[in-house]
């Protein structure tokens, strides 16, 4: 460097490849860009959330949600079956994707780890996580609803077992690396086998991000629509058929009222349904990231 | 654990135990691991076998044939596979610009509000897609029929265009969470350096953090678009459900997804295999999509400090 440049001031040197103002007022575009795109994507949810809330607001009321669906022009109709039929179904997956998921994920974590098996396993994992719905629905269709005869609340809650089945899976396994080995080995050292390790020690130091995990897919999944459309379908009915018959539950509700029905009666009812829904679904994710929100996890 | 210390038995029990034990219960884990594997296998097999019959009447054909019509029998894949590329397309040009420059924002933001942000972004990501559907459906068509109506041009407001924004909106906080992960393994650093020698923000973006997280970022995208192929309820309820290549991004257009919940309900026969076969052309393109992810990420997965 000759003391020409090093006198010489920098920002006009810098001035003659890239102006100084553009750069600034660049980056100020950029800056206003960025929050136009917050803004955009928060208003968004606002609207969203807010319309479901003015238009729902109107069809609730206890009757809504104390007495069956009727079919159009019946006075007194509500939710209830459907309602019913949802908690149902999803309590019904959760039973049967629950504790196979965790079993796989404590395999991944503990016995599989690094071995070419653990890696096809997990990418098979995750590749899963990212199938669209609507597949899940077509292939229960065919393994279940076909063999049985009959479509059914049964088939419709499959759907959503296989569905919650990787998202547990992978959690727990994220869950369970999160705890230190050193608590592994103190259990092995005190003549434990692995099964016990595993169970009462990992497994109950990491609780909290298993129940997040847990309700975080539960939640996922009780919005599901599309794999109920070729499983649990729709009935005026309670749910007194979950294993031989079509199943009611809001979901598909909602796409029933909204788009085959041409009726006010029917569109505000699906708008009542569409809340309920919605807040049961943000509810369970509100409770998962509060309630048991692991400290170690960020 | 005072509790499991106390119960544990003799040392020469223990033993015995632990091969009675802990054999059946790492088959036990296994045995529900390789249920992953089992699936997504089943998935191909499965779909494969329902949707024979339409491929060994149409051969491959059916992939670009523009038939569809129940009555004379004759089924194509064309439409769909359009309708599902173009509304993917225009989802993907929306979201991802106003994705890239949301988690900028957010990994550069206070603690505080960077957190209040980032559990925001989840809370949309949590909304089940029927909700966008209903909201689609009787807020933003009315809201596009008379916006174009004003502008001269007669439409129901419903089509390809409708269905892209709605996609874009749902997508949007996927692919902004991951990208936000991506952002924050950046080396600080590196960062620091960049801001040291002068640069302003956007060129730290640009230069620095676009380019050391280019397969993560990649990997995102990714996401994003395995989302936006596979989604049913909201394109079903806005995109108009006709069954033809659509002329322009205003026409009624239909999508696998879509066209696999509107019609399954009635077809029978041969109807139903080209559903399936429909279903397929989906898992396959999904599941290619997926894959493209998960090599992305899988590369850049041990800097972010995940396993």
């Amino acid at each position: 460097m000759t003391t020409h440049s090093l006198s010489s001031p920098l920002p006009s040197l810098a001035g003659k490849t890239r102006p100084q103002t553009w750069r600034k007022v660049q980056d100020w575009l950029m800056q206003g860009f960025s929050l136009l795109a917050l803004a955009l994507a928060m208003g968004a949810m606002i609207w969203v959330l807010g319309t479901i809330l003015l238009r729902g607001a109107e069809a609730l009321g206890w009757e809504f949600l104390t007495n069956p669906t009727k079919p159009y022009g019946i006075p007194g109709a509500g939710i209830a079956n459907a309602l019913l039929g949802t908690l149902l179904v999803t309590l019904c997956a959760a039973v049967v994707a629950i504790p196979p998921a965790l079993l796989a994920g404590i395999w991944l974590a503990e016995f599989g780890k690094a071995s070419p098996v653990a890696a096809a396993l997990r990418f098979s994992a995750n590749v899963m996580m990212g199938m669209p719905s609507v597949i899940v629905g077509l292939f229960v269709y065919m393994a279940l609803v076909v063999p049985m005869g009959c479509f059914s609340g049964f088939a419709g809650a499959v759907a959503l077992a296989i569905l919650m089945f990787p998202v547990i899976m992978r959690t727990t396994e994220e869950m369970l690396l999160m705890v230190p080995d050193t608590l592994r080995e103190s259990g092995l050292a005190l003549g434990l086998t692995r099964c016990r390790v595993t169970l009462q020690i990992i497994c109950r130091s990491a609780r909290n991000g298993l129940v997040t995990g847990v309700l975080l897919s539960v939640a996922r999944v009780s919005g599901e629509t599309a794999p109920l459309l070729f499983t649990a379908l729709f009935a005026d009915s309670w749910p007194t058929h979950f294993f031989s018959g079509p199943t009611p539950n809001i979901p598909v509700l909602i796409t029933e009222y909204a788009t085959n029905s041409p009726f006010e009666a029917m569109h505000r009812a699906g708008w009542g349904a569409a809340l309920v829904i919605a807040v049961i679904v943000l509810l369970i994710n509100l409770v998962a990231r509060v309630c048991f929100r692991d400290k170690r996890a960020h | 654990m005072a509790q499991t210390l106390a119960i544990d038995p003799p040392a020469q029990a223990s033993c015995a135990r632990r091969f009675s034990v802990d054999g059946p219960f790492r088959k036990l884990c296994l045995g529900c691991a390789l249920a992953v594997g089992v699936l997504m296998v089943g998935f191909f097999i499965q779909l494969t076998a329902a949707s024979w019959e339409a491929w060994r009447t149409f051969g491959f054909g059916f992939l670009w044939s523009q038939e569809w019509d129940p009555v004379a029998g004759l089924f194509g894949a064309w439409p769909a596979m359009v309708g599902t590329l173009e509304t993917t397309a225009i989802a993907l040009a929306v979201a991802l610009p106003l994705a890239f420059v949301s988690a900028l924002w957010i990994v550069d933001a206070p603690p505080v509000l960077s957190r209040l942000l980032g559990q925001a972004i989840d809370l949309l990501a949590a909304i089940p897609s029927i909700i966008y559907g209903m909201w689609g459906l009787f807020v933003v068509c009315p809201l596009m029929q008379e916006l174009w109506w004003r502008l001269g041009i007669d439409t129901n407001g419903f089509g390809v265009l409708t269905a892209g924004l709605i996609l874009a909106l749902m997508i949007l906080p996927y692919i902004c969470a991951v990208m936000r992960d991506v952002l924050r393994m950046t080396p600080p650093m590196l960062r620091e350096s960049a801001f040291g020698v002068g640069c302003t923000r956007w060129e730290v973006a640009r230069d620095i953090l676009l380019r050391y997280g280019a397969r993560g970022l990649l990997g995102g995208v990714f996401i994003g678009l395995g989302r936006a192929l596979g989604e049913t309820m909201a394109v079903l309820f806005v995109a108009g459900n006709v069954i033809a290549v659509p002329a322009s991004p205003l026409e009624g257009c239909t999508t696998i997804a879509a066209t696999l919940a509107n019609n399954f309900a009635e077809a029978d026969g041969l109807q139903r295999a080209a559903l399936f076969a429909l279903g397929l052309i989906l898992l396959t393109m999904a599941f290619a999509i997926q894959v493209a992810a998960q090599y992305y990420l899988t590369l850049t997965k041990a800097k972010r400090g995940e396993r």
